[in-house]
């Protein structure tokens, strides 16, 4: 019997503690679909983060280390030059990436460390609770928010994906969406080139993936994606910010 | 081989490279520079990589992850740096990863100054990092003892899978003194059961990481290093004595006030003044047990330090009550003088008569 569908074997055959309609399973899939599209899990070595995807590092059959908030950038930095053959990927959140990590991610691409970054935005710190994130959308409840983003006082969203391509040194910077078929479609594209940008040694890639958190939203999973699709999009828009491929 | 004339911060450097350490991620901070300026120049000379990291926060999880796929890395900085890092000293502790960290102390709290201190005793043996966790930490008290330390750091690290800080001053850093490199028997470590290089031909990952969210799993992770601890204890204690056994008075000093206190023992000795000098290589694990053999013959113990006094609590658990145990130092980058010294022993001696 021919197999059409089968789990990819980049990703562990366990169940992951994600709460119903959470995209990060999706963006899991997709990372783990370019590991083996490449071929590349046997020299392929992850960072979790901090937050709802600390447990990425079980989530991944790849060898993987553990980081400290924000810190997964420095760490990829310190794999990557020790082994400069093997493969590296920081799998973040927002709270992680772009606010106790704004450091981090911003020399790590300066320097160009030839890495790849899956940067998830859901707009919120999801494992805490529902806190106000460095990418709540101004007017955005959350449970550190609750009269909605103020940005007189708690200032404005970072668009980092935007931030990251006035620097000279990334290859690679793109915003994608995981809340229809045609950004899912766009996203394992973008997540392959980012590898594949690795592989090839063309430097530091980043994929910044618009994503959804049905719990702390406080939205079914089809509203979370329609949320998305009118609110974020327009705050946060798609696109490819840099591709050194393309500038030649 | 023939000895050469080299400044404490390069010494580490050379050092660091002859033990087999390629890696090396730093951040400017004063009294420590020619350390990583040396390995700026010295590392791509063998391959090495130096990377000048945006923060100490930066360089000690760079250290993280190249520690994590088995290779030898160092850092350095200095004690307001070494404050930064603490976050990523607790979590390759509780990794388990070997490194070695240099701290060239200089006087705080806060910024402080520039000046050689100890004041870094409590931070480096007592946690500093949050949780139940230990480093190996080593006081060299000459360039040379500096150069055999970072060499036996990185085989203590690699043995143990603990990160080992060496602990010096900004006197030890900037002072030039000959040195050798001895050759060290190179000893083999198998990382291949933890270090993340790439799954390969394995059945199962290796994971690197420090969370344990069931209480019970921590808990037994916790009893796995005390147990760690107890066995580094029970091997590892360095230290030195000198004129310890017919001495009245006991001090005790480590790095660059034990060689203060070695020029006041002839000092005393010509007032009739009998003086000994234990002096702890090894921070931690501390030799407690050695004050034991000669709290019966001394009269008291003098714990002589650059900081406002934080050995001297070590040497009064070790000394357990037995004897008195006075406390002597000078802060801030002042450094305790010989005559300073010899006064505080002429004090307790009047007090005890």
């Amino acid at each position: 019997m021919a197999v059409l569908f089968k789990r990819p074997e980049a990703l562990a055959d366990i169940n992951t503690h994600y709460c119903p309609g959470c995209t990060h399973g999706i963006i899991h899939r997709l990372v783990a679909e370019a590991i083996d599209a490449l071929d590349i899990r046997e020299k392929t070595i992850g960072i979790a983060p901090v937050g709802c995807s600390v447990f990425a590092y079980k989530y991944f059959n790849c060898d993987m280390q553990e980081a400290a908030h924000g810190r997964a950038p420095a760490v990829a930095t310190g794999i990557k030059r020790a082994l400069p053959e093997s493969i590296v990927f920081t799998y973040q959140g927002d709270g992680d990436l772009a606010s106790i990590g704004t450091a981090e991610i911003i020399h790590a691409a300066a320097r160009n460390e030839n890495m790849t970054v899956i940067f998830v935005n859901n707009a919120i710190y999801g494992m805490t609770g529902g806190q106000m994130a460095p990418t709540t959308l101004p007017k955005q409840r959350t449970t550190t928010s609750p009269y909605g983003r103020d940005v007189a006082t708690a200032g404005n969203p970072l668009k980092m994906s935007e931030m990251l391509a006035t620097l000279d040194g990334p290859a690679f910077i793109t915003r994608t969406t995981v809340h229809d078929i045609k950004g899912i479609n766009r996203t394992k594209k973008a997540i392959e080139k980012a590898f594949k940008n690795q592989v090839e040694k063309k430097g530091f890639s980043l994929v910044e993936i618009l994503s959804t958190c049905p719990t702390n939203w406080g939205m079914t999973p089809v509203e979370s994606m329609q949320w998305l699709e009118s609110n974020m999009i327009d705050y946060f828009p798609l696109g490819v910010y840099k591709d050194i491929e393309e500038e030649k | 081989m023939a000895r050469k004339l080299m400044k404490g911060n390069e010494a580490i450097g050379e050092a660091a490279i002859r033990a087999g350490c390629h890696l090396f991620f730093g951040y400017p901070i004063t009294p420590q520079n020619e350390l990583p300026e040396y390995m700026s120049k010295r590392l791509p000379e063998v391959d090495g990589v130096f990377v000048q990291a945006e923060s100490e926060v930066s360089a000690i999880n760079m250290v993280y992850g190249a520690a994590g796929t088995g290779s030898r890395v160092m850092t350095s900085s200095s004690s307001p740096g070494i404050s930064l890092k603490q976050e990523g000293i607790s979590y390759i502790a509780g990794a388990e990863l070997p490194c070695v960290i240099v701290n060239i102390v200089r006087g705080g709290p806060g910024l402080g100054g520039i000046q050689p201190a100890q004041s870094d005793y409590f931070q480096s043996t007592k946690g500093g990092g949050h949780g139940d966790y230990r480093l190996i930490v080593l006081a060299p008290s000459t360039v040379q003892e500096m150069v055999d330390l970072v060499q036996e750091a990185f085989d203590l690290a690699d043995k143990y899978r603990n990160p080992v800080m060496v602990l010096g001053d900004g006197m030890l850093g900037q002072m030039m003194e000959p040195v050798e490199f001895k050759e060290r028997e190179k000893l083999d470590f198998d990382h291949s059961s933890w270090a993340t290089v790439g799954i390969g031909d394995r059945e199962t990952p290796n994971i690197v990481n420090s969370l344990y969210l069931d209480p019970q799993e921590l808990e037994d992770h916790n009893i796995k290093l005390q147990k760690k601890y107890d066995e580094i204890t029970k091997n590892e204690i360095r230290y030195d004595t000198y004129n310890c056994d017919d001495a009245d008075i006991i001090l005790v000093a480590y790095g660059t006030t034990a060689r203060i206190v070695q020029d006041v023992i002839p000092m005393a000795a010509e007032q009739g003044i009998k003086l000994g000098l234990i002096k702890p290589i090894t921070l931690w694990p501390f030799p407690y047990d050695v004050f034991k053999e000669y709290s019966d013959s001394a009269k008291a113990f003098l714990s002589v330090e650059m900081s406002m006094g934080q050995m001297v609590e070590d040497v009064k658990l070790a000394v357990n009550g037995k004897k008195p145990v006075h406390f002597y130092g000078r802060s801030g980058g002042m450094i305790p003088t010989p005559e300073g010294i010899l006064g505080k022993v002429n004090e307790i001696l009047g007090g005890l008569k």
